[in-house]
């Protein structure tokens, strides 16, 4: 019987698959006529016209081929078995860490999941396949990391909406190159200075208009974001403009200069190395010819393993401050707060004061991640700032599901490496990561470890009652 | 000051405000139908003006001397063209997430941003676009110490066509079925879709009217600048949301005075003050208006029910 009715579906499906290719090639000719046959480009000062027919051709069979294949797959139920397979709202089936034995019998014996992927990332530089390259590449992914986190408790936990969080990342940037260059202060001095100040620049924007509801705190982020770019470029005197800011101090390691030569009356790291290498190795009764193959020579991989040293350790901090922060009162506030607002109220939560504390964290962390990015690049300008890096920031929370540490942490290593390992396809490769932020919220809107738990529950009943709820729904 | 040179501002920014006013429609009567913001708007926007110049350049080559005919062409092009592209738009990245959760269509919108501007980058070019001016011409309102205040004609058709087309779709919101099934769905969709409105379709026209309004504004940029590139759409689209935002996101009259606003905080700024911080300028009245009116100029206050 059941047979039977899956036959004619199958019969039936391809017509209507058919009709629907047709339909959607009709529409991307349509569309294409004007953008992909039709072109504009400039010959001796005027426009002329050009035509590319064969493209419009190309395009017209790819929409048709893969609109009949979606289309026959979704008829035999290909597409919705994948949408439930990728959907973490599954019914029936625990998810896969609670069944897979593997995982369940690590879970007990590992730290928390953050850690452990941090711990892992410590060993990356002493791995025998990594390189400069990949090296400066898992900075930048821990930037992003560092940024997504910050940035996760105001969106994730909160729930408030940010489009500007990039402006706390350029204060900090800019209070590093500026302080720095001006009062002499060094890298590690500046760190806590730059991340004050973003959080007070998130206090200032943050007190007026956090009474806002959502989308209106979106648009004036959004806002506040740009008017930090534009100030950043117009304020010559201090910031240079659109030329930024060059020749930024690089870290110190505990006042150990770590470029090859030391300036002033520091020594750099590699005769510190060096001199204590003698030291110990004659003390072993060693030769000094004999040592002489051990010593270390300057090598800039050097500098580029101890910034990403310097970020994995600003990364175990922000990791370990967020997750004691979740447990604490406020951080249970800002939980409470994101699911309901009204409810918190009557229990006499303040929101404007969590919602600021939320806001004055977020900002002071993306000012960390922003001194870190400004003593790494060695220069910076407002090209850095802008609203693509807030979206990208925004995208790695979203994508990663909201309010998951560890989340963000693919999301990361997705939106970085994507766009990295696609530079063949240069061209390309920024039409294909709309693309594909578009398909990852079509088939999974709640993002790659997507969940909204509260991260207390009280003891059994907590437990009893979202029993009860799931059962309620299915 | 001068009355001559803050009328020449005034003129110059009212035709902006105007341009403005038609983005900003996209933006509010989308927020007020789905409650989200259509990032993707601006790159809407953007497609118009790139049709428009086209446009212009086929209509060269076809022949057609006669400029009003000309602009009534590319007009009628663009519009058609774009308005395919708002349905596609919300037909690929929108509707599959109607039941998402709340952030889900937004970072879908920016990805379809993305994707719609580094496409437009891809296939026409990432040099700027500029074409010959099509109208030309104006008159001189009046002499003031010697500075002439002038009414360029591009100004008067672009503030015209802008107030037009405002009253046909203030007649076209209040009293056709599309108005009534529009506000209907505004209201509470579900409600609306109980009573026999289609909804999905009622939002797609919604998308496509939107989009109607972008290209008018494209191509009315492109007479009135004559240069275009795949950047455009960003920062007119959020002028355009700081607008729709400013008058009462959801309210139409509110969108329009809301642009007229910018358009005029901006020219004036610039006139006075000079150009570099003319955007600053038109953020900070925005913070300002929100802080002290939190729900925009004409926008209703939001009752939360528990």
């Amino acid at each position: 019987m059941k047979n039977s009715t899956q036959t004619a579906a199958k019969k039936l499906s391809l017509p209507h698959s058919l009709r629907l290719a047709v339909l959607a090639t009709l529409v991307a000719v349509v569309l294409g006529i004007p953008m992909v046959a039709l072109g504009t480009t400039d010959q001796n000062g005027s426009l002329i016209l050009v035509q590319r027919w064969p493209w419009l051709l190309w395009l017209a069979i790819v929409i048709f081929v893969g609109r009949l294949f979606t289309a026959e797959l979704a008829a035999h139920g290909v597409v919705d078995s994948l949408k439930t397979w990728l959907s973490s709202r599954h019914p029936n089936r625990p998810k896969f860490r609670d069944r897979n034995p593997a995982i369940l019998w690590l879970r007990g014996k590992l730290p928390e999941p953050t850690v452990t992927l941090l711990l892992l990332a410590f060993l990356l530089p002493m791995m025998p396949f990594t390189d400069r390259y990949s090296i400066d590449l898992a900075t930048t992914v821990l930037i992003y990391v560092m940024l997504g986190w910050g940035l996760n408790i105001v969106v994730g936990l909160a729930g408030l909406l940010d489009l500007g969080y990039v402006a706390f990342y350029a204060v900090g940037a800019y209070s590093y190159a500026i302080i720095s260059q001006t009062l002499g202060l060094g890298f590690w001095e500046t760190l806590p200075i730059a991340g004050l100040l973003a959080a007070l620049f998130g206090i200032l924007l943050g007190f007026p208009v956090l009474r806002l509801r959502g989308d209106y705190l979106a648009i004036v982020t959004l806002g506040f974001g740009e008017i930090i770019r534009i100030i950043l470029l117009n304020w010559q005197s201090l910031t240079n403009g659109s030329r930024g800011i060059g020749g930024i101090a690089r870290p110190e390691f505990f006042g150990l200069s770590m470029s090859q030569t030391a300036g002033g009356d520091s020594s750099t790291f590699v005769d510190w190395v060096n001199g204590n290498l003698t030291m110990i190795g004659q003390w072993f009764g060693g030769s000094e010819a004999g040592l002489e193959a051990y010593r270390l020579s300057y090598a800039p991989v050097h500098r580029i393993t101890f910034l990403y040293f310097v970020i994995l350790g600003l990364l175990f901090f922000t990791d370990f401050l967020v997750r004691r922060l979740r447990n604490l009162p406020i951080g249970r506030a800002w939980e409470a707060l994101r699911e309901d607002e009204i409810a918190c109220r009557a229990l006499g939560i303040n929101p404007t004061m969590v919602k600021l504390s939320a806001f004055a964290l977020g900002a002071g962390l993306g000012g960390l991640a922003g001194c870190f990015f400004a003593a790494r690049q060695g220069f910076i300008s407002p090209e850095s700032f802008t609203f693509m890096e807030s979206a990208t920031v925004l995208a790695i929370v979203v994508l990663g599901g909201m309010g998951s540490q560890i989340g963000v942490v693919v999301a990361a290593l997705f939106l970085v490496l994507v766009p990295e390992l696609g530079r063949a396809f240069a061209d390309y490769r920024m039409v294909g990561f709309g693309a594909a932020m578009v398909l990852i919220m079509v088939f999974r809107p709640e993002g790659f470890v997507g969940e909204r738990k509260p991260s207390l529950i009280l003891g059994l009943v907590g437990k009893a009652k979202s029993k009860a709820k799931t059962k309620g729904v299915q | 000051m001068d009355t001559g040179y803050l009328a020449q501002q005034a003129i110059n920014g009212v035709t902006l405000g105007a341009i403005y006013g038609l983005i900003a429609i996209g933006y509010t009567m989308v927020y007020g139908i789905i409650g989200m913001i259509n990032f993707a708007h601006g790159e809407v926007y953007m497609i118009g003006s790139f049709l428009a110049i086209l446009g212009f350049i086929l209509s060269a080559i076809f022949g057609i001397s006669s400029a009003p005919v000309a602009i009534v062409v590319v007009l009628i092009g663009a519009v058609g063209f774009t308005s395919l592209y708002g349905w596609a738009v919300e037909r690929i990245a929108y509707r599959p997430l109607r039941q998402a959760p709340r952030l889900a269509p937004l970072i879908s919108a920016i990805g379809m941003s993305i994707f719609l501007q580094n496409a437009v980058q891809m296939l026409q070019g990432a040099r700027s676009k500029a074409i010959q001016p099509v109208l030309t011409g104006g008159v001189t309102l009046f002499t003031d110490n010697d500075f002439d205040v002038r009414l360029s004609l591009i100004q008067t058709v672009i503030i015209l066509a802008t107030f037009g087309i405002m009253a046909v779709f203030t007649i076209l919101i209040n009293k056709t079925n599309f108005g009534r099934h529009q506000r209907a769905c505004e209201q509470d969709r579900t409600m609306a879709s109980l009573l026999g409105i289609n909804v999905d379709r009622t939002i797609s026209l919604t998308f496509v009217a939107g989009a109607a309004l972008a290209a008018v504004a494209g191509v009315m940029v492109t007479m009135y600048y004559g240069v275009v590139d795949f950047m455009v759409g960003f920062l007119a689209g959020l002028k355009a949301f700081t607008a729709a935002v400013l008058g009462g996101i959801g309210s139409l009259p509110g969108a329009v005075l809301g642009a007229m606003i910018i358009g005029l905080v901006e020219s004036l700024w610039a006139g006075y003050v000079g150009s570099a911080y003319k955007d600053v300028a038109a953020f900070s009245v925005l913070i300002l208006v929100l802080v002290f009116r939190p729900s925009g100029l004409l926008g209703r206050p939001e009752i939360e029910k528990v």
